[in-house]
């Protein structure tokens, strides 16, 4: 039998067996159009970024309204963390993906009104950010096709410990 | 037993240096044990004066109402969590369990440890809903009042936050209780429906290798979880210690990832979603990762590895004069059971096994207890666990040498180092006082 038989096997016996199962069933079945509003997760391939776009310019207005109390004039940090420095350990010099400051600027802020910034809003706030560490040109355009692509410093920096060895 | 007390306790048998006595007094020479011990206790009353005893007050007057919910006695109101962020300031909160205030193993839900972005959401139960999507048949909402109708489990196992234990890793030893030190591991029985039945609802897409938990508190808090675990031992816990699980554990209902650390375990559960690989959520990259001087930084470092803290006696806990004590303290290991603790006295010099209170259960905490007979003069106590996995309880020096010289020190509330198990040494001097060292 080749693998990919044999994956497909396993794969129909997987959703037989779930089929099978007894359970309470009080389960209600939802549409996956339905969670649009919930499911804000995004990939570091892109998946679940929506759709807009902006700019370093756009997001100085936006950052300076909305994070620099918190976090400082130009990022440089304040009663919370600073998001760039060449010398200490910061969102943009440490994290793999660029997605990954998208979707927590998104989800998480600004702290006293998290998930009120637009789309637009938020890819350029990211794009500020990532200007203000050097990793994007200061003209460069966020947008969920160009912000996946962003290389950032630390994109190799990680080693997986899952799964265990034992 | 009111002959040669004295004697009694030289009889018992000393199985390491520093006055370690052989864990068996405290079971099979038990009678000899207690009478050593009643004996000591009635020459220091009589001994503290010739009054007879008086009928105290309270035997006088009628007791207090009994209240619908009970509080502990008043006079046990130390017996608190310390807070970092009282005032509610817009940064991290953390709250600590007062181990060297407590004993047993199952931590009160009041004092159940606590480390949240925002503090606790207001969820109204009636309104909350679970979903699981994803790589699934089809995707499925379930209520709490659906949930309540499935079939459960309990189970007792600890939660310990990632960086628990956190300032073993500072340069100097830091001058702090087992609170400060080790107070981000709390234990509960936790009572649920586990995520596999869920699972065999929605059915799995066989490409789903991990799934998505997220949080319905402010910052949607999340994290990439492999599917295997889900499969497991994961649950959708409700209860805990059999109540309700409390607002800041994640009301109505969490995740429990046995073993795994404590940011894993996400609190307030409204989506699951099953996916190919991880979402490198802010919690596995810029949180939740380690640094290690020379390598690569680590990342989905999930079970916390066997480790054990003596907390009587302990930094607060001073003893008043030579003579017995039990050396006590808590054993675990996200890895299964623990199967052997040791201590010293000497600061590992010499070793002796402890007691092991039963039940020693799987991923929960292990109370060990230790009959000492201290003689005034300085000491150095240590602990080392084993787990069945046969993973033993590291030094200092191997982390250090594993992970590199620590460079600075910092406070508590800071994590200079994620999954720090090694062993504590609190130093005792000549006065009876305890203090944190390096040995």
């Amino acid at each position: 039998m080749s693998m990919r038989s044999t994956l497909l096997v396993a794969a129909a016996l997987v959703l037989a067996t779930s089929a099978a199962a007894e359970t309470p069933g009080l389960g209600h079945s939802v549409k996956e159009a339905d969670l649009a509003l919930w499911d804000i997760s995004i990939s570091p391939d892109g998946a679940g970024l929506p759709p807009g776009s902006g700019t370093a310019a756009q997001g100085k207005t936006v950052y300076e309204q909305k994070c620099e109390l918190c976090h400082g004039k130009e990022a440089s940090g304040g009663r919370n963390a600073k998001l760039v420095s060449t010398t200490e350990r910061t969102v943009t010099n440490y994290v793999p993906h660029a997605t990954t400051l998208f979707d927590f600027t998104r989800r998480a802020m600004p702290w006293q009104q998290p998930k009120t910034l637009t789309a637009d809003e938020t890819y350029a706030v990211t794009a500020y950010i990532l200007a203000l560490a050097k990793i994007i040109g200061e003209n460069d355009v966020m947008n969920a096709q160009t912000l996946p692509k962003v290389q950032m410093p630390n994109r190799d920096g990680f080693v997986s410990k899952y799964p265990e060895k034992r | 037993m009111s002959i040669s007390k004295k004697s009694d306790l030289d009889q018992l048998e000393a199985v390491a240096g520093n006055g370690l006595i052989n864990r068996r007094a405290l079971l099979g020479r038990g009678i000899a044990f207690a009478g050593a011990t009643t004996a000591g206790a009635s020459a220091t009353f009589t001994s503290a004066g010739a009054e007879p005893l008086p009928v105290d007050p309270w035997s006088l007057t009628i007791g207090s109402p009994i209240p619908a919910y009970e509080t502990p006695s008043k006079y046990e109101k130390h017996v608190v969590r310390t807070l970092t962020n009282p005032n509610h300031e817009p940064r991290t909160s953390q709250a600590r369990t007062p181990h060297h205030l407590l004993n047993g193993t199952i931590t009160p839900n009041g004092l159940h440890f606590v480390v949240s972005r925002t503090g606790f959401p207001d969820i109204d139960p009636a309104k909350h809903r679970l979903v699981v999507h994803g790589l699934v048949k089809e995707p499925k909402v379930f209520t709490l009042e659906a949930l309540a109708r499935y079939p459960m489990e309990s189970r007792i196992h600890f939660v310990e936050c990632g960086g628990n234990s956190a300032p073993l890793y500072n340069k100097d030893p830091i001058q702090a209780n087992v609170q400060a030190i080790h107070g981000l591991v709390s234990c509960s029985e936790w009572t649920g429906v586990r995520l596999s039945t869920l699972l065999e609802e929605t059915g799995i897409d066989p490409k789903a290798k991990w799934f998505l938990a997220e949080g319905a508190d402010a910052p949607s808090m999340n994290r990439s979880i492999p599917i295997a675990k889900a499969l497991d031992d994961a649950m959708i816990a409700l209860y805990q210690n059999g109540e309700r699980i409390n607002p800041s554990q994640g009301y109505p209902m969490r995740l429990l990832l046995p073993g795994y650390e404590g940011n894993m375990n996400v609190k307030w559960l409204h989506r699951i979603k099953l996916i190919e690989a991880p979402v490198m959520a802010i919690n596995e990259t810029m949180q939740y990762t380690m640094r290690i001087a020379g390598q690569k930084s680590w990342q989905f470092y999930f079970p916390q590895e066997v480790k054990s803290f003596v907390t009587h006696p302990s930094p607060g806990l001073a003893l008043k004069g030579p003579g017995f004590y039990e050396i006590s303290g808590l054993a675990y290991s996200g890895n299964g059971r623990i199967s052997r603790v040791m201590v010293s006295a000497d600061g590992g010099k010499s070793w002796a096994q402890a007691a092991l209170q039963e039940p020693v259960l799987s991923k929960a905490l292990t109370r060990f207890r230790m009959p000492w007979r201290w003689d005034g003069q300085p000491v150095v106590l240590q602990s080392r666990a084993w787990d069945e996995a046969g993973n033993v309880q590291p030094t200092r020096a191997q982390i250090v040498a594993e992970r590199g010289e620590p460079r600075v020190n910092l406070p508590v509330t800071a994590f200079p180092m994620g999954h720090m198990n090694v062993v504590t040494s609190w130093a005792v001097d000549n006065k009876g006082e305890v203090k944190h060292v390096y040995a």
